[in-house]
């Protein structure tokens, strides 16, 4: 059996011990030894961007990052949103734009938007598009989850 | 109490039918709650793995399974000698859910095993080791159909060679079959010789369409579990709870009663769960074998490689017309590449069929189909079902007619459209039909006319950039099928105290929105708001009997069977309150949660009190009320004639292409589409349903292309397997033309399935229009349109062929 590793993290701004195999990704760890599901494989190999993760800040694909590569980072997850009042504007923009339908990979791209709206405050539309290259999305043809964040970083600029 | 003593509160009628409804389940999934079957586990769970054959064509020799069985933590290792009572599944039960002496594909499952970790069941995988006998591989289906070439399903020998006596009624999977073909469809409606003969022009083509795959973000898997009696729970993916429920206890040799299936939220389905798999079958065996709940999930890679396809088709379309635009004949010859076994993709031809006779008016209409067995993937049911390989050839026909006879291609269409009140050779009845609006809804917000003859006159201008544009139309069935004995759907409806309402409905939410239209129907007749409603949708030991997901039925059937159960409860709602207040039922309405004076709109009673008043009375009630919805489609005969949907659906869509000669890069600039959808009930859900497809009609056109080499599948992941992303897609300008059918829930007809249909035909007639190349095989890739831009595609020829 594989070599174990005890990490210490902070994830969704509570601090965190876990111990975890060597050989681990960090999405396994997340849905399986921590059990926050809302972070989704779609592929494994960081093509999908349904595992978006943010750490330290950064978003990244979780299915490419080591569990143990967590230890001593500030980790985020979909689950973390849910006490960030401006991640509260952006689902509801995703919900209110029609921009989620079988949802499987909304977590991610909110995670993705959400960084992308924390470097680019008012992204437009060629912006957004470009920023959510690397999620990919089966149903909704992907405008309405452009729209969505778009609006929601419009949204921001009106007083 | 005189009802016009009361003081008046007046409610203003209000709809929701139109509006822009967010998804119901949309919160949940923002904030990563929903909780999919991949996220689902149940205490003393195992996990399942299937050992895929490492051959694509070979003879079992030997299966060794000792080493796997004695890894720690193993449970269960079964291989088709553990499973004696297997029988075979698929469409055409021509195969075993574990392989019985020989594997016909790269997917086929040898073993499976049951383990206490995904790791643990890797590794025993590895453990089991198999011994082939290879057999010559058949990866082409003009191959296949070659006198004496091998065969795919064999009929089985005797030890001495001798063939086996077999009995009548055996499966596929035991007698064998005598060639390769695996289905055939021959329809035929007048005499496409004597079309021939009154024909101006004629055009013969042969078109080349590719394998794609479904690529639900969510990859497959099911849990399984048997209770101390023996009864199953199953946690499945599935379209079709209700069909399969009945199929997996055949499969069991069970009681169909003593099975029941849960559907947790799905990641994508498109058509892909329409069958049922392999992996279901194993699932079930190895958490029978273990008495312990199993889950399966697959990878991504296993997703790609046993998952069906979209069928490949090779297909010859010889079309004809006279001067002044009149149709006269289509004959079509299509060869599917079937894969090793059957699934719905060899029933395609139902709906393609449907394409050639009827889209266009067409007097005279020959159609033969085969689908033959190969050593590829095996093809399933995809979103459009066939008619985005059937409008492809079609749709590039009309404009090469126009042409021919120097007719504007919008006007040529026109004339061939069919109208309201038609009915087809093939006995399709058209009670609704926006059509023609359809064609110049679209043409007139693209501007068209001008663009496509501008891009013409542009075309030998210099610059490597050549702006195209290309129109195609489609018609699909919008009000159900009756492919089954029923095309129907159940609905229980009840409601609480506080006149909230929980509608339990068989139709499946598969991420299409359905569980927020139906509410809304259900609304709009009990003057509710959308926030009254719970809909529970996935579970048969609760909800009522539902054909299942498919055929863009989901709104029309189960629209009508929701509307049905909430007439009654209204009705019921009503005579109580007119016998409570002294009037009339057709003077009272239901509206904002009241009960009204229908003409006012002047408050009679909250409906909630009134429900109160009811329940907690002497002679107690309650509102709950059921209603079975069954389409007044019909069967098709024979001959496949008739008219097997309550209503059509119809669009036409404009592609606006940039092509780089120089590179032979497409980019696929804008998309306008006018939809025929009978009536918009949830402006948002449909804008969705659209833009969705229309970017997955994009992939098909231009990147999406499952490689199979020689029975091997070359690129099963998302790197080499090209999804479109999000900076690539077009504009979209989405009309909506609201016919109203008389059938429809409100007016309503499906249209999950449309969208996608029109864009690869469109978008070979915009590559035409920027270029005067014409394209024959899909994808349009960058190499392919520039090897054809530079004259280096032969020209493509399939020789009609029909089997004897």
């Amino acid at each position: 059996m594989s070599l174990k590793h005890d990490i210490e993290f902070t994830l969704n701004g509570v601090k965190r011990r876990v111990s975890v195999d060597v050989t681990m990704n960090a999405l396994a760890m997340l849905r399986e030894v921590i059990g926050l599901t809302g972070t989704k494989y779609g592929c494994g190999e960081g093509e999908c961007g349904a595992c978006t993760i943010q750490v330290d800040g950064v978003s990244l694909n979780s299915c490419l990052m080591f569990a143990v590569d967590c230890d001593g980072r500030n980790v985020t997850t979909i689950e973390g949103l849910a006490n960030d009042s401006k991640a509260d504007a952006l689902r509801e923009s995703f919900v209110e734009h029609g921009a989620v339908q079988c949802g499987f990979c909304t977590p991610g791209m909110i995670m993705q938007a959400d960084h992308m709206l924390h470097k680019h405050a008012h992204p437009d539309e060629a912006c957004v598009k470009r920023g959510l290259e690397g999620n990919l999305c089966r149903c909704t043809g992907y405008k309405k989850i452009v729209d969505a964040v778009v609006a929601c970083g419009a949204a921001e600029v009106t007083p | 109490m005189n009802v016009a003593e009361k003081k008046a509160r007046v409610i203003e009628p209000d709809s929701l039918i139109g509006k822009r409804i967010p998804k119901m389940d949309a919160p949940e999934k923002a904030s990563g709650r929903t909780r999919y079957i991949h996220d689902i586990n149940l205490s003393g769970q195992l996990y399942g793995k299937i050992l895929r054959s490492a051959r694509i064509h070979a003879l079992i020799k030997s299966i060794d399974v000792s080493a796997a069985r004695a890894l720690p933590g193993v449970h269960v290792v079964i291989t088709a000698a553990d499973i004696p009572d297997q029988r075979p599944i698929g469409v055409a039960k021509d195969h075993f859910p574990l392989k019985v002496g020989r594997v016909r594909s790269q997917r086929d499952e040898i073993a499976a095993v049951a383990a206490e970790s995904e790791e643990i069941a890797e590794a025993a995988l590895k453990l089991i080791k198999v011994e082939y006998e290879d057999l010559p591989v058949i990866s082409n289906p003009e191959d296949a159909i070659k006198p004496g070439a091998a065969l795919i399903h064999p009929e089985p020998h005797g030890a001495d060679g001798s063939h086996l006596h077999l009995k009548q009624g055996m499966s596929i999977a035991h007698k064998g079959k005598p060639d390769n073909i695996a289905m055939r469809f021959d329809y035929v409606h007048g005499d496409v010789v004597q079309g021939e003969a009154e024909s101006d022009v004629v055009v013969e083509d042969t078109f080349k369409l590719h394998y794609v795959t479904h690529c639900c973000m969510g990859v497959s898997g099911m849990i399984a579990e048997f209770d101390a009696s023996g009864n199953v729970l199953m946690y499945s993916n599935t379209q079709v709870p209700f069909l399969h429920k009945r199929e997996f206890a055949e499969y069991l040799n069970i009681d169909p009663a003593r099975i029941r299936i849960i559907q947790p939220p799905i990641g994508g389905g498109f058509g892909s769960k329409l069958d049922i798999y392999p992996f279901e079958v194993i699932c079930l065996y190895l958490a029978r074998a273990a008495k312990r709940p199993v889950k399966m999930l697959f990878t991504r890679e296993e997703e790609f490689l046993a998952s069906p396809t979209r069928q490949p088709v090779l297909l010859t379309l010889r079309s004809g017309c006279k001067k002044d635009g009149t149709l006269t004949f289509r004959q079509v010859h299509t060869l599917h590449d079937n894969g090793a076994y059957t699934s719905w993709g060899a029933t395609t031809p139902f709906v393609m069929m449907q394409t050639f006779s009827s889209l266009y008016r067409v007097p005279h209409c020959d159609y033969h189909t085969a689908a033959v067995y190969t050593n590829n993937p095996y093809a399933g049911s995809f979103r459009g079902y066939g008619n985005l390989q059937a409008t492809f050839a079609i749709e590039q026909h009309m404009d090469m007619l126009a042409e021919k006879i120097g007719m504007d291609p919008l006007e040529f269409r026109l004339k061939n459209a069919q109208d309201a009140g038609e009915v087809t050779g093939q006995g399709m009845s058209f009670k609704s039909c926006g059509f023609k609006d359809c064609i110049t809804t679209a043409a007139k917000r693209s501007d068209y006319a001008r663009k496509a003859r501008e891009n013409a006159a542009n075309r030998d201008k210099p610059g490597n950039i050549k702006r195209g544009i290309g129109m195609a139309s489609m018609l699909h069935v919008g009000g159900g099928a009756k492919i089954y004995p029923s095309d129907g759907c159940g609905t229980i409806l009840k409601m609480d105290d506080f006149a909230n309402v929980t509608l339990i409905t068989g139709a499946s939410e598969i991420g299409q929105g359905s569980e927020t239209v139906l509410s809304q129907l259900v609304c709009e007749e009990l003057g509710l708001p959308i926030s009254a409603v719970t809909v529970v949708n996935n579970d048969t030991a609760i909800t009522p009997w539902d054909v299942g997901v498919h055929a863009s039925r989901t709104t029309f059937i189960a629209g009508n069977s929701a509307i049905g159960a909430a007439k009654k409860a209204k009705s019921k709602i009503l005579a109580v309150a007119a016998k409570k207040y002294g009037t009339a039922e057709d003077e009272l309405d239901l509206r904002g949660g009241f009960v009204i004076q229908a003409a006012s709109g002047e408050v009679v009673v909250e409906l909630s009190k009134l429900l109160r008043n009811l329940h907690f009375q002497d002679k107690a009630e309650l509102v709950m009320t059921t209603f079975y919805y069954e389409p007044p489609s019909v069967h098709q005969d024979k001959g496949f004639k008739g008219d097997v949907s309550a209503a059509y659906a119809w669009g036409s869509q404009v592609v606006e292409v940039e092509v780089d000669t120089d590179t032979g890069i497409v980019r696929m600039t804008k998309v306008t589409g006018a939809h025929d959808v009978g009536r918009v009930l949830n402006r948002l859900g449909i804008e969705g349903q659209i833009e969705g497809g229309v970017v997955m009609g994009q992939g098909y056109a231009l990147t999406e292309d499952l490689l199979i080499q020689n029975g091997v599948m070359k690129n099963p992941n998302f790197r080499d397997y090209k999804l479109v992303t999000a900076p690539e897609i077009p504009e979209m300008d989405i009309a909506f033309i609201e016919s109203m059918d008389g059938e429809g829930p409100q007016g309503a007809k499906g249209v999950g399935e449309a969208p996608s249909i029109c864009i690869a035909a469109a978008t070979a007639n915009a590559i035409a229009n920027a270029t005067g190349v014409r394209m024959f095989e899909l994808p349009f890739t960058p190499e392919k349109v520039y090897r054809a831009l530079h004259g280096q595609t032969p020209k493509l020829y399939w020789k009609p062929w029909k089997a004897e």
